[in-house]
């Protein structure tokens, strides 16, 4: 286990153990729910649906191209697949044939990158992708579902079982901080307010939600109340729930262990910039690539700790009040 | 040979519904419509849509089991066209089979037809999968064969048709690895070996030979038929249906721009379309050989 940089106790989990439960639970309940794997059944977790399921398992091999595109002709026969990989590589390398066969296509193929992000640590640049959140997110049909912790990633396999539309998930590879309980909700296109402010939003997506869960307790110390909004969905993005924050607060910053080009801060930027401008700051790997390293000692790096969030609150709300 | 492949073939023969003249008959009026077509829009691909109208011509009106008035029916065998490009063929001989009024050929390429310049499966219906970007029908007919594996219905033929330069591309090999592993023998694929690509001759862009032993050393069992006759297309289909161990690849050797003589063999037609005096002596050529197809070949 990585070392907390959290509040000493809080329970971790990586989110990819939540989708391997999630993946077994929507096979129990839908015969129609099969999986394939390039190569990587125990590090994607989907190792806990074979074992159940072995007739509806598929071993690809280390063929990410082939994986998709088998994806598409499973679903055209009425499944439901699940196809897991590294992001990397699915959907790193597969981006066409997941466009042509999948989106153009219509068919409700379930794309899971594990190892997606700086979570993903000493494996290094190469397997750290950060730009896959900016790859799917530009495909037409596309859902895209960056979880925030073990249990939503679980809540979020069960849901994308039961859309039919092409869906991406992306995972994590280390144990990140648990955040929500099996009463919390989850819907697939909802953004949700964990944490209530009137000073600034803070809108994250995925692992970095309780790294904006812990600036809230710093910058209230400082007398700011900070909101969060937590974004699972990146797309659809629920624009409501980010303008009304955004209208609230009057000063957005987002997080995110992604490319801030395209990713949730791109997101979060064009809803903003065309139905209510709203000074920003994005926050996440801004055009950079990634090395190994620790994830912490990485997030330090790109500045992606509560304490950076806490100085570039400050920063942002300086800003406002000079303009 | 084998006994059970005679066999498959004598069955299939008393089956036929249509003579082989017929279907001469109607791949020479597919032939005519492809020009047409491209002539009206012009653009497309015309040296692969010829080559490959016997084939289709023998797949539609022969060979799959499948209802121009119910294109979902679920019994139905599927046809994937991965070369996507070859399309005006398949458009053709839809129009012919009855899926559609042959006046909607003439929409081709235009703003707002169901007929778009590569393949929509959500524009036309009994258009199996979306296709153009080459190298993927074959993993999707694998995603389906094992699908109907999983739910114990396997009787479906899949039909994979693939041109010989899109063998260039790794999905194909990829996917040949997994039918070979999972031995999926409901899969029928169908190369058009026509030896021209965009750049040239197949052997001078990227070498395939040996196809054969490239197929058979993945776990394929491979057929080499001409794929401008007819019913040697409808034989080979026959003896590939009768084979139970394997996964099966047609080779199927044919005539880049068949039956217009200033295209046939000239790779310079693989990306191109007639213009109006071209067509005119392409459909002269066509109605000359209307019927006489088939005594070319003896």
């Amino acid at each position: 286990m990585n070392s907390l940089h959290l509040a000493d106790g809080t329970e971790m989990e990586p989110t990819r153990k939540g989708f391997g439960r999630g993946l077994k639970r929507a096979g129990e309940l839908n015969a129609n729910v099969v999986a394939a794997c390039a190569d990587l059944t125990d590090s994607t977790q989907i190792s806990l649906f074979k074992e159940a399921f072995p007739g509806r398992f598929v071993e690809i091999g280390i063929a990410e191209q082939n994986l998709v595109t088998v994806g598409a002709g499973l679903a055209a026969m009425g499944k439901i697949p699940f196809v897991s990989s590294y992001a990397a590589f699915s959907p790193g390398r597969n981006w066409e044939q997941i466009r042509t066969t999948i989106c153009l296509n219509d068919r409700p193929v379930k794309i899971v990158g594990a190892h997606a992000g700086l979570y993903t640590g000493p494996d290094g640049a190469t397997h750290q992708v950060l730009e896959d959140i900016a790859l799917m997110r530009v495909l037409p049909n596309m859902v895209v579902i960056v979880p925030g912790d073990s249990i939503e990633a679980e809540k979020a396999t069960l849901a994308m079982a039961a859309d039919p539309r092409p869906n991406y998930l992306r995972l994590a590879r280390d144990p990140s901080a648990i955040l929500t309980t099996a009463d919390t909700p989850f819907e697939i296109g909802k953004a949700y307010v964990f944490h209530e402010g009137a000073d600034v939003s803070i809108i994250a997506t995925g692992t970095m939600t309780a790294h904006a869960m812990e600036a809230v307790k710093l910058l209230a110390k400082d007398g700011i109340q900070a909101e969060v909004v937590h974004v699972p969905t990146i797309k659809p993005l629920d624009t409501d729930t980010i303008l009304k924050s955004a209208r609230k607060t009057g000063a957005v910053l987002t997080i995110e262990e992604a490319q801030i080009i395209g990713g949730l801060g791109g997101a979060v930027a064009e809803v903003l910039a065309e139905n209510a401008p709203t000074i920003m700051k994005r926050m996440g790997v801004d055009d950079q690539f990634g090395e190994s390293g620790t994830p912490q000692q990485l997030f330090e790096k790109h500045g992606l700790m509560p304490k950076d969030i806490r100085l570039q609150v400050h920063a942002l709300l300086d800003k406002r009040s000079h303009r | 040979m084998d006994i059970q492949h005679w066999a498959a073939i004598i069955v299939s023969r008393m089956q036929q519904t249509h003579s082989i003249e017929w279907l001469e008959n109607k791949a020479t009026e597919i032939r005519r419509d492809i020009i047409r077509m491209l002539e009206h829009a012009g653009s497309g691909h015309s040296a692969g849509p010829l080559g490959m109208a016997d084939i289709m011509t023998a797949l539609y009106f022969d060979v799959m089991k499948h209802d121009p008035k119910n294109p979902d029916w679920d019994e139905r065998d599927i046809l994937l066209l991965s070369n996507g490009h070859t399309v005006p063929v398949r458009y053709a001989t839809m129009a012919h089979a009855g899926y559609f009024d042959r006046k909607e050929l003439m929409t081709l390429r235009q703003f707002g037809s169901r007929l778009q310049g590569h393949p929509e499966r959500l524009k036309l219906p009994g258009m199996e999968t979306t296709s153009g970007p080459l190298g993927c029908g074959l993993s999707q007919a694998c995603g389906m064969s094992l699908a109907m594996r999983m739910d114990k219905s396997s009787h479906r033929w899949i039909y994979v048709m693939m041109g010989d330069g899109e063998l260039n591309e790794g999905n194909i090999w990829e996917a040949a690895m997994l039918a070979g592993k999972e031995k999926l023998n409901n899969i029928i694929g169908i190369i058009d070996r026509n030896n021209i690509q965009i750049d040239g001759p197949t052997e001078n862009v990227m070498p395939l030979e040996n196809l054969r032993e490239k197929w058979e050393s993945f776990g394929w069992h491979v057929i080499e038929i001409n794929g401008n006759d007819i019913e040697a297309v409808i034989d080979a289909c026959a003896m590939a249906r009768a084979v139970t161990e394997k996964p099966i690849m047609l080779i199927a050797y044919t005539i880049p721009g068949k039956g217009v003589d200033f295209m046939e063999y000239d790779f310079h037609w693989h990306g191109t379309f007639p213009n109006h005096e071209q067509a005119k002596e392409a459909l002269h050529q066509l109605r000359t050989l209307n019927g006489k197809i088939r005594g070319e070949h003896e």
